[in-house]
């Protein structure tokens, strides 16, 4: 049953084969089993999880069932749950008992699904290993020498290991795509302002966005269409007419346009990413799909445009972060300012209070048109790059990382490596157009590789169609390590 | 440009974060190594080019200035570090 579709175990829910209750007993057992080495899980909680399941077999039994109703879902720790310890892998939150919802969680609750634990991450997002957590690393469940990516690497590893059907992430510079490719599973960061940022922590707040991690692109539209939807309680909320996500999953692919940027196949790919992804384009054109060459000029800058950008809207949002209303208090302190001071610098852990000094400095008298107009102007011809691109193309494709899952420990002396293992990634989110990876092979050490799609804005249905058309014809996202 | 010990310290306390003399080193060492990569941005001119702050290019929603949440303050000072009289207790700043 863990390896089941979503659509599978829907149908099996419909059929009344299988109850939630002990679909959802099945997963809490697995977890139960599995957690101690992978650590996806920073908390389960049997009681509330069982008492959804009997919500839900009740919806199921009266008929007012939905696709995701009785399905258990992972949640990652950056989304508040009433009732539920939210600790975006933080000492800084580590006893937070959120009193309400995020939007995401409404909507999921809403569908009938099932919350079956929430996910490790790195602290605050801030990571591309999940080194960073407070509450120790994510092992992946291919190799667990191997990092399984970040910051949604919990939640990545969960799918991968089959200890959830699917599971949420968020994705502020690859947090989604890049752990997805590297445990060989899909993900997609939809359009920005499409999926709810309220009661989802704060990192960079014009990059992050939710997104779905599941085993196919077909589970991703089914969760999409659950995840998209007008919140006025964010800010940046977009009020999209609704689209059904899989309404074009069955499209054939003829005539399809697929861009391959030649900065991206230039330099940097590891021989084994890159002939994974030739091999995969040997697919798309069997599919009618033909490949043209286009160009992303300023693309190699998004990674100085990202650690610009990112932490200096984390310095603004942590700032909240100051032992007051919520979360830790230092538990000594001699005046209000050590308060706020013993408090966040015992909170915060190293990557965070670098990001925080980061943005602090570019932010700060003199620096700020030096360093953060420029990245703005910056990120304006990224994403003038991107239109442009998509004159002359339906989609653009190319690796989601450089190489396959590093290992635990190889890069966590070396920020600026980590930071460079989402330089395919960080583009998406600055332009705010969607993106996705899906597993196309196995590279060194037989760790996974993903295909990172790149759409216009709004092209979701169409780029789960590219993924799906994809998978019908391969067995790579059916692959698993257990 | 070259970052300074003296720049951290001074962006460290503007942060309300603490670095002591043993870590100020390393610290610099770090987020210099992280400007050159930043420094490369300079590259490019973009004196004719708009910033652009946001993905989305929306203005801002209003909304009628009326009560909508009920007050639930006791939910949120359950979870607060001290709180005395429905108020959050911090050190004294007023002699």
């Amino acid at each position: 049953m863990f390896n089941a579709s979503l659509k599978q175990l829907s149908i099996q829910l419909a059929e009344k084969k299988i109850s939630s209750t002990e679909l959802t007993t099945e997963f809490l057992q697995r977890i139960k089993q599995f957690n101690p080495e992978y650590n996806a899980f920073i908390t389960v909680n049997e009681e509330i999880s069982l008492a959804q399941a009997k919500v839900a077999d009740k919806m199921l039994a009266t008929g007012q069932a939905g696709p995701l109703t009785g399905i258990p879902i992972a949640q990652k720790d950056i989304f508040c749950a009433r009732g539920w310890l939210t600790t975006c892998g933080s000492k800084m939150l580590s006893n937070f008992v959120s009193p309400y919802d995020a939007g995401v969680i409404e909507r999921f609750n809403q569908a009938g699904a099932i919350n079956i634990g929430k996910t490790n991450m790195d602290e605050f997002a801030m990571g591309s290993s999940n080194e960073t957590s407070y509450f120790g690393m994510v092992k992946n469940p291919w190799d667990i020498a191997a990092v399984p990516g970040g910051s949604s690497g919990g939640a990545a590893c969960a799918v991968a290991a089959r200890l959830a059907p699917a599971a949420t992430g968020t994705d502020t510079g690859g947090s989604i795509r890049q752990p997805a490719a590297l445990c060989g599973i899909s993900g997609i960061k939809p359009t920005y302002g499409l999926v709810s940022r309220y009661g989802m922590i704060a990192f960079a707040s014009s990059l992050d966005q939710g997104g779905p991690m599941a085993k196919s692109a077909e589970d991703l539209a089914l969760l999409l269409n659950v995840m998209i939807g007008f919140d006025p309680r964010d800010s940046t909320s977009l009020q999209h007419d609704a689209e059904d996500c899989a309404q074009d999953l069955q499209k054939p692919l003829a005539g399809l346009r697929i861009g391959l940027p030649k900065e991206y196949f230039a330099e940097g790919m590891s021989q084994d990413v890159a002939s994974a992804i030739e091999k995969a384009l040997v697919e798309y054109r069997k599919l009618g799909a033909q490949t043209i060459e286009v160009s992303l000029p300023n693309a190699p800058l998004s990674i100085p445009v990202y650690y610009v950008l990112a932490p200096a809207e984390a310095s603004s949002n942590l700032s909240r972060f100051d032992g007051v209303r919520y979360g830790y208090r230092a538990p000594a302190y001699s005046d209000l300012a050590d308060m706020y001071r013993k408090t966040r610098t015992q909170g915060f852990g190293a990557e965070v209070k670098r990001r925080i000094l980061i943005g602090t400095y570019v932010l700060s008298h003199g620096y700020y048109d030096a360093y953060y107009i420029k990245a703005q102007k910056l990120r304006r011809l990224i994403a003038q790059d991107f239109t442009e691109a998509y004159k002359r193309c339906d989609i653009i494709m190319g690796p989601t990382t450089p190489t396959v899952a590093f290992n635990l420990g190889e890069k966590s002396g070396d920020p600026i490596q980590m930071y460079l293992s989402d330089i395919y990634t960080s583009a998406a989110n600055l332009t705010g157009m969607p993106a996705m990876s899906i597993p196309i092979g196995f590279g060194d050490k037989n760790r996974p590789i993903g295909l990172h799609i790149m759409g216009n804005y709004f092209k979701e249905a169409q780029m789960l169609n590219i993924a799906h058309q994809y998978q019908l014809v391969t067995d790579w996202h059916l692959k698993s390590p257990v | 440009m070259t970052l300074s010990v003296s720049d951290v310290k001074r962006i460290a306390d503007l942060a309300y974060i603490e670095i002591n003399d043993n870590e100020v080193k390393e610290t610099l060492n770090q987020l210099s190594g992280i400007f050159d990569l930043i420094e490369t941005m300079q590259a490019v001119d973009t004196s004719t080019v708009e910033p652009m702050s946001h993905a989305q290019s929306v203005v801002q929603r209003l909304r009628e200035d009326e009560v909508t949440e009920a007050d639930q303050h006791g939910l949120y000072q359950s979870i607060a570090p001290q709180v005395e009289a429905d108020l959050y207790l911090v050190p004294q700043v007023i002699e």
